[in-house]
């Protein structure tokens, strides 16, 4: 059976004795998709992950991966995937290249192709000049191109990348998603986890995790559409005043001060949310220009994951 | 064949980071030398060249002649003469001397008089070897009262083969520390074997691949059982040079019986890395096998002394089985059919560890 989705999950727990780290999480992934995994720290991203692979078995639910019941027959996945782990996993006292051979050794990638496999390799990851340098000496962009190479290496249909980008600057990291369309490209499946928009932005699909549950997913642009809110900029004069005003507006869930700038975030159930806010600014002699504005991810993912208002 | 080729793979993996690793590189070579010249010169059961400090009150002939038979002895270094026997107890009391030797002034009248001892020792006795040592030494005057003048020197003579080079300790001593250093460095490579990858986050990469546990256990203890032989021949070298230790039985026997040993070992170090959680527990756990390794293996007290519950450790340890196989292989130059028993325990001790290692160790992170 060959199923149009690369990950299927249903259902998918995992309980840390009290901590619930992941609460009955459902994803779909599509086939040569680059499925992001938006969250902020600790909200279950990696313990999903690794139960996908087979490393944590679910507290309850099921997943199948590739056509492959996990975790009762991971084993048979594991040829089948790469995984690049958040912390650095390869060998720091091997150099690039031993780092590189033993991963296609344990792989039992082709002997006769193996030299021009890790030539290509070292090649579309820049890593010709650190051939023989120490893995453990090299820079954080540096390591994770060899992580992310030897993930490749054996050509896995399937890339689960947990937060592969932290640690590696701007530059870097618009390097790395160039070879992550690339791969996607070349028919790969790949899910990676991020705490960063503009990476949740290039996905071609993401879900949103907080506190080990799923609170949306869909394409970003989906997302964008449908957050429930009206999103308002506000440029004040005292920005800091203004932020004060606003939040002691019931009806505003949310306000977050960038520069001059403030995003107001209201219930779509408002109908003027411009004139409340305004009202409320010159009730206290606040100067500021408000205009209405389409929500960014920034925004959605405020807005999921924002914790009732107490007041 | 992809099993072996991975497993190859591993071994290749464990010997380019050992040789990378020069603390853990030198210990392969400096711990058993460094061992075998601690055990070898500081345990020394035979002992020689007691400080002692002499009061010849009589000052005749006879007691002179006494005096260089006793410093012929090597037992005593003689390193003073001194007037009283009051003396001689405060040289005592400092620790300056370990035996003091007063010959009285009616000494010569004491040697042919059967009833009194002819000199009086004393004797630091908070050293029960001194001590020991002491109460050969007192027999030796005795020799005087039967036999007259010159049977005494006889006598005296005759207590050296008490200390003769076969019963020199070392000869003893090397079998069994042969075992003590390998539990020592065998536990101690693969009990942090695999908890060092565990804290540096290889593991969740490995078991990730397509390498299975065995695959992994396998190639993990291959470079270390040649490293078990490399320093079973560094340590049967030293024993040669240095304190000329024989090896009576066949080598080939005792690098059979030591193949199973270092193989007990390992496994008992894997199944130590599959329990313990950081290096520091692998350490500590290390320690735990290796005190009664050395306590009750028969290689510091007699086995057959030893009380019932502390002979039933001993028969667990890989280490009491070894020291019988290597006792019997080196010095009594047995063959290995003669000593069965204790080799299929440390085979069977292998197999056993490796299994249960094998089965603890899950490719899971729960
Ligand atoms: N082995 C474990 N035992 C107990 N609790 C765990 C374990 N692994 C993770 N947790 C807890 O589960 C929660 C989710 O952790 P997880 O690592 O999945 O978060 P994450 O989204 O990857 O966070 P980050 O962005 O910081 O990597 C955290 O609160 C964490 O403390
Ligand atoms: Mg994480």
């Amino acid at each position: 059976m060959h199923s149009e989705f690369a990950i299927e999950a249903r259902g998918l727990s995992k309980q840390f004795g009290e901590l619930r780290a992941v609460s009955s999480l459902d994803l779909d992934v599509p086939r040569g998709e680059i499925y992001g995994f938006l969250g902020p720290n600790g909200s279950g991203k990696s313990t999903t992950i690794r139960m996908l692979c087979g490393l944590l078995t679910p507290t309850e639910g099921s997943a199948t991966v590739l056509d492959t019941d996990v975790p009762e027959n991971s084993k048979d996945l594991k040829p089948k995937i790469g995984y690049m782990t958040q912390r650095f996993s390869l060998f720091g006292d091997m150099t690039v290249f031993e780092n590189l051979q033993f991963i296609a050794e344990i792989y039992s990638y082709p002997f006769a192709d193996r030299s021009t496999r890790i030539g290509e390799l070292l090649d579309r990851y820049d890593l010709v000049a650190q051939r023989n340098q120490l893995a453990g000496t090299m820079s954080g962009g540096e390591r994770q191109r060899l992580a992310l190479a030897c993930a490749v290496l054996h050509h896995p249909e399937l890339l689960l990348l947990d937060e592969p980008t932290s640690a590696v600057d701007p530059q870097s990291r618009r390097d790395f998603w160039e070879n992550l369309f690339r791969l996607a490209g070349g028919g790969t499946t790949i899910l990676v986890s991020t705490h960063y928009m503009d990476e949740a932005e290039r996905c071609h699909r993401l879900a949103i995790l907080d506190h080990g549950v799923k609170v949306a997913d869909g394409t970003p642009q989906e997302l964008q559409n449908r957050t429930g809110m009206h999103v308002l900029e506000v440029i004040a004069d005292d920005p800091y005043a203004a932020q004060g005003a606003i939040h002691e507006l019931e009806a505003v869930a949310s306000v977050t001060q960038l520069g001059v700038r403030l995003r107001v975030l209201i219930p779509d159930s408002h109908e003027h949310p411009r004139e409340l806010v305004e009202h409320a600014l010159a009730a206290r002699n606040l100067k500021a220009t408000t205009r209405l504005t389409a929500a960014t991810l920034e925004d959605v993912f405020v807005a999921v994951t924002m914790k009732p208002r107490k007041t | 064949m992809k099993p072996l080729y991975r497993i190859m793979a591993i071994v290749k993996k464990e010997v380019r980071q050992l040789r990378r690793d020069r603390l853990t590189f030198g210990m392969v070579v400096g711990l058993p030398v460094i061992q075998m010249l601690l055990f070898g010169y500081a345990i020394n059961t035979d002992v020689r060249n007691l400080r002692t400090a002499i009061s010849d009150q009589a000052g005749t002939h006879l007691a002179r002649q006494f005096v260089a038979e006793l410093r012929q002895t090597q037992v005593v270094d003689i390193i003073e003469f001194v007037e009283t026997a009051e003396e001689l107890e405060q040289l005592l009391r400092g620790g300056k001397i370990s035996i003091g030797v007063v010959i009285p002034p009616d000494f010569d009248r004491r040697v042919s008089d059967q009833s009194r001892s002819a000199v009086q020792l004393l004797v630091d006795g908070t050293d029960p070897t001194i001590l020991g040592v002491a109460n050969q030494l007192k027999t030796m005057p005795i020799g005087f009262d039967s036999a007259g003048h010159a049977a005494a020197s006889q006598q005296l003579l005759e207590v050296r083969p008490f200390y003769n080079p076969e019963r020199r300790t070392p000869v003893n001593i090397i079998p069994g520390l042969m075992g003590v250093i390998l539990t020592m460095t065998m536990i101690l490579f693969t009990a942090v074997a695999i908890v060092r990858e565990r804290e540096r986050g290889n593991l969740e990469l490995l078991i990730n691949t397509p390498l299975s546990s065995t695959e992994l256990m396998v190639g993990k203890v291959i470079p270390y059982i040649v490293i078990g032989m490399l320093q079973l021949a560094l340590i049967l070298a030293v024993g040669r040079l240095l304190f000329d230790v024989p090896v009576r039985g066949s080598i080939a026997d005792l690098y059979l019986a030591a193949s199973a040993f270092v193989a007990a070992n390992l496994s008992l170090g894997l199944l130590i890395s599959t329990a313990a959680k950081t290096q520091f527990q692998a350490m500590q756990m290390m320690v735990f096998v290796l005190l009664p390794s050395i306590l009750l293996s028969g290689f510091m007290f007699p086995f057959d002394g030893m009380p019932t519950l502390a002979k039933y450790i001993g028969e667990v340890l890989p280490n009491t089985h070894f020291i019988r196989l290597t006792r019997g292989i080196m010095l009594r130059d047995a063959t290995l059919p003669e000593l069965l028993p204790d080799l299929f325990y440390l085979i069977g001790f292998t197999l056993v560890a490796m299994i249960v290692a094998a089965m603890r160790f899950s490719k899971r992170l729960d």
